[in-house]
């Protein structure tokens, strides 16, 4: 099991370690950073200037270099456009991250995981029918579409619920349920076809037989077995939030991970995009080992392969 | 497909007519609101180059001189008068009633060591050429100083009357220290003498402002009378609209035309078109550096240049503030004259040309672009009516810019803000004197405008910039497009002047 998890830590190292050089690179394929930095009417002298001044006159492998030599003793930098250390930023964004994206997949499973099992104990049953209906359409929705709808209704004409901002609980309502929604399909299907078929299994016929109450079978026996696979896929879909919810964030002015990584990209503030590559790629290597180690835990075949 | 569909929802709330109410922003909160698309982290004009700092600099902090829109002329602001002594000398008596925002009294050494900070390289503001046309400054009297030139200077007014704030003295010596031992200048706490004053910054998200109950009366600048300013960033458009309209913000702009016209007619809303200083043009890969040869040839661009139909562009995308221009300048900039001769709108004289260029039935070329691609494309739209295939290639102005500079676009289609400066000198000056941006490098044109940029008299500098404007569009050298104009959408409840060089006047605005 050791030999297992240092071979698979080792693979996740390899794999970031790849992704911030393909990063670095492509950064510098989209543009000149030092005109980006620059900005708009700036002069040629004024570039140059910049160019010299962020060192983007080196050799790029120097430049890399010098950046991964800092960010393994936990040098993140500062950020060449917010002037701020970048640590403290991508802390503050990952905040708002965090709660959007647990809003989002606590609302995701609260509604999933009860249709989907409602869905597998009666199927083709009207209610079977109706989570269909709301996988179908939470599938072909785009969640920035469903956004301006929440706003439209709930901002704008019934103004419950802000439309912008992180100050209150309430500012995360609409971007989570938007977030959530998208989610909701595929952990509701992966939840039904668990059930349906620990259901039809022999066990759960014996519990039936020995007289356990219907609900202690549903739930005690059945659901715990069915519901492995949705932790799974509720933990990638859980790291996808966190870097991929950028046009949410972007409908609703939350400043988070997906919104800062978009707006780093257009400014090419390299070092920026260096750390939220690096953040995020640690986020996905740490659930992708987790899931890992949990299978192979549940499964000894894995480990010994 | 994805703005196209974001632009409903907005207009929607429009038509089902929901009411402007109050929430944060507005006269009950005595808050105005204002929002951009764009990230203000940095509060510190010498250290922040975007539009959004620019305003915020002029609200924030005072120059010695303030343009006086109604009239053009340079009215002393921090100054009390000011006299040029010779075409390199500017003499100036400054006020003796202004403070500092932590309550510190205003005086010469303010200036001097704003203009001695500010132009050492080594300290790295990133608007170094707003200043570095000056020499040195000398206290020449208990409140008065004198600015010396490195040479003539023209438009050496335009910047004293906005691109030189003046810092307090000794202002960044309370700079942090990064990790590499270097000042972090640009942290330092904001200080300035304006009518309001910064009170917090959440970087990336709001910058709030506090009225300067202490400002100096009988400015230029007049009293302010709206408590608390703040200046927020919301990304989306379509979501500052729908801010705009459930009371959340006060005051947008960057409105598309098409909204804005929906928006006007709702009524619930005021909406304004105004121009702004920048100007839109397309350059043309004159020494055929690019794998297309064919704009090397004069009769091509000159019938690029009669195939486009700029009054159609500007009458139906850009707005009814936008003009047609034929120079490489905005018809507001001093010196920008107007009097040369451009090219109509001809497509049937566009294709004799083309033809004559040994191009009948026309031919493709890769076509650049990086922000409003309607207006490209419109340009596409005409030039496929000669028989010229244009093929876009939309991206950022980082990479555009690049790729301009190294002469690898056969056309680019782009614009210039000239930073607010209106004088000639800030875009002639820039694409015409020579270097990396300049698309033809034609001796007589760049010592036209070179000259052009160093005479104080201003009747040599326009026929100078006559001269020098005339032969760029008889060799065609760059196709002038128009001039810009932002569509503005305020709260019906706020009185506002909306000026035509992209700096609102929030310490002029008022509750109706």
């Amino acid at each position: 099991m050791i030999k297992y998890l240092l071979r698979r830590f080792g693979v996740a190292l390899l794999v970031a370690f790849t992704v911030s050089v393909i990063t670095f690179s492509l950064i510098y394929l989209s543009g000149d950073p030092a005109i980006a930095l620059a900005g708009d009417s700036a002069s040629n002298e004024e570039i140059e200037h910049i160019r010299v001044a962020y060192g983007y006159n080196r050799p790029i492998i120097v430049q890399y270099g010098d950046w991964l030599a800092r960010a393994v003793q936990g040098d993140l930098g500062r950020s060449h456009y917010l002037k701020a250390n970048i640590s403290e930023v991508i802390w503050i964004r990952l905040g708002n991250t965090m709660i959007l994206a647990l809003c989002a997949i606590s609302f995701a499973l609260a509604l999933a995981i009860p249709l989907g099992v409602a869905a597998a104990i009666r199927p083709n049953s009207l209610i079977d029918r109706l989570a269909l209906a709301l996988a179908v359409v939470g599938q072909a929705l785009p969640s920035f579409w469903f956004a301006l709808i929440l706003i439209f209704i709930f901002g704008m004409n019934l103004r419950w619920l802000p439309i912008t901002g992180t100050d209150s609980w309430m500012n995360f309502i609409m971007p989570a349920v938007a977030l959530g929604y998208y989610v909701t399909p595929g952990v509701m299907r992966l939840t039904r076809a668990g059930m349906l078929e620990v259901l039809s299994s022999d066990y759960i016929r014996t519990a039936k037989a020995k007289g356990l109450r219907p609900m202690a079978v549903l739930f005690k026996h059945a659901l715990r077995n069915a519901i492995i696979p949705v932790v799974s896929l509720a933990a990638v879909q859980f790291g996808f939030m966190l870097g991929g919810s950028i046009v949410i964030e972007t409908i609703f002015n939350i400043n988070g991970l997906g919104y800062l990584a978009w707006e780093t990209i257009l400014r090419a503030d390299l070092p920026m995009m260096q750390a939220i590559v690096l953040v995020l790629s640690c986020f996905y290597i740490i659930i992708t080992f987790l899931a890992d180690m949990l299978n192979a835990f549940l499964d000894p075949r894995i480990r010994i392969a | 497909m994805f703005r196209h569909v974001l632009k409903c929802l907005p207009l929607a709330a429009v038509a089902v007519g929901i009411s402007v109410g109050a929430a944060m922003a507005g006269k009950a909160n005595d808050t105005l609101v204002w929002a951009t698309d764009r990230e203000s982290a940095v509060a510190d004009p010498y250290y922040n180059r975007t539009r959004e700092l620019v305003i915020i600099g002029n609200t924030v902090w005072d120059n010695l001189l303030l343009r006086n829109l109604k009239t053009g002329k340079y009215e002393p602001n921090l100054a009390k008068s000011y006299k040029w002594v010779d075409n390199v000398t500017l003499d100036f008596e400054l006020r003796d009633d202004v403070k500092f925002h932590d309550g510190s009294k205003f005086g010469p050494e303010d200036v001097i060591y704003t203009v001695d900070f500010t132009t050492k390289k080594e300290h790295g503001v990133v608007t170094l050429k707003n200043v570095n046309w000056m020499k040195s400054v000398e206290k020449t009297g208990a409140n008065s100083i004198r600015i010396h030139l490195h040479k003539p200077f023209p438009a050496a007014l335009a910047y004293l009357g906005q691109a030189v704030p003046i810092i307090k003295r000794g202002h960044y010596d309370a700079a942090p220290k990064t990790k590499e031992g270097k000042s972090d200048y640009a942290a330092v706490k904001p200080n300035g003498t304006g009518p309001y004053k910064i009170t917090e910054v959440v970087p990336g998200e709001k910058i709030v402002m506090q009225r300067n109950d202490a400002y100096h009366k009988g400015g230029p600048k007049g009293t302010p009378t709206i408590k608390n300013l703040v200046y927020r960033t919301v990304k989306e458009g379509n979501t500052r609209i729908a801010e705009l309209l459930t009371g959340g913000l006060d005051w947008i702009w960057d409105v598309p035309k098409d909204q804005a016209e929906k928006l006007k007619a709702s009524g619930q809303v005021n909406v304004t078109n105004a121009k702004t200083l920048r100007v839109s043009y397309i350059a043309f890969d004159v020494d055929g550096s690019s794998k297309s040869k064919e704009f090397s040839k004069l009769k091509v661009r000159q019938a690029f240049s009669h195939a486009v139909n700029r009054a159609s562009i500007v009458k139906n995308l850009v707005g009814d503030a936008s003009e047609v221009v034929n120079t490489p300048c905005h018809p507001d900039q001093t010196g920008c004259v107007q009097d040369v001769k451009g090219y109509d709108y001809n497509p049937a004289k566009a294709k004799a040309l083309l033809a004559e260029a040994g191009y009948p039935n026309g031919f493709e070329f890769n076509f650049y672009a990086y922000r409003e691609r309607e207006f490209t494309e419109a340009v596409i739209s005409d030039l496929a009516k000669i028989g010229v295939k244009a093929k876009l290639n939309f991206m950022q102005y980082k990479a555009l810019r690049g790729l301009a500079q190294k002469g690898e676009t056969p056309a680019h289609h782009m614009t210039w803000g000239s930073y607010s400066i209106p004088d000639a000198s800030g875009m002639a000056g820039v694409f015409f004197s020579g270097g990396k941006d300049d698309p033809a490098n034609d001796k007589e044109v760049n010592a036209l405008i070179t000259k052009a940029g160093n005479v104080t008299d201003q009747t040599e500098r326009e026929n100078l910039y006559r001269k020098a404007f005339q032969r760029i569009l008889d060799n065609a050298y760059w196709l002038p497009m128009f001039t810009y104009a932002k569509y503005y959408a305020l709260n019906k409840g706020l009185d506002m002047v909306i000026t035509s060089d992209e700096i609102p006047r929030f310490y002029t605005a008022k509750w109706k």
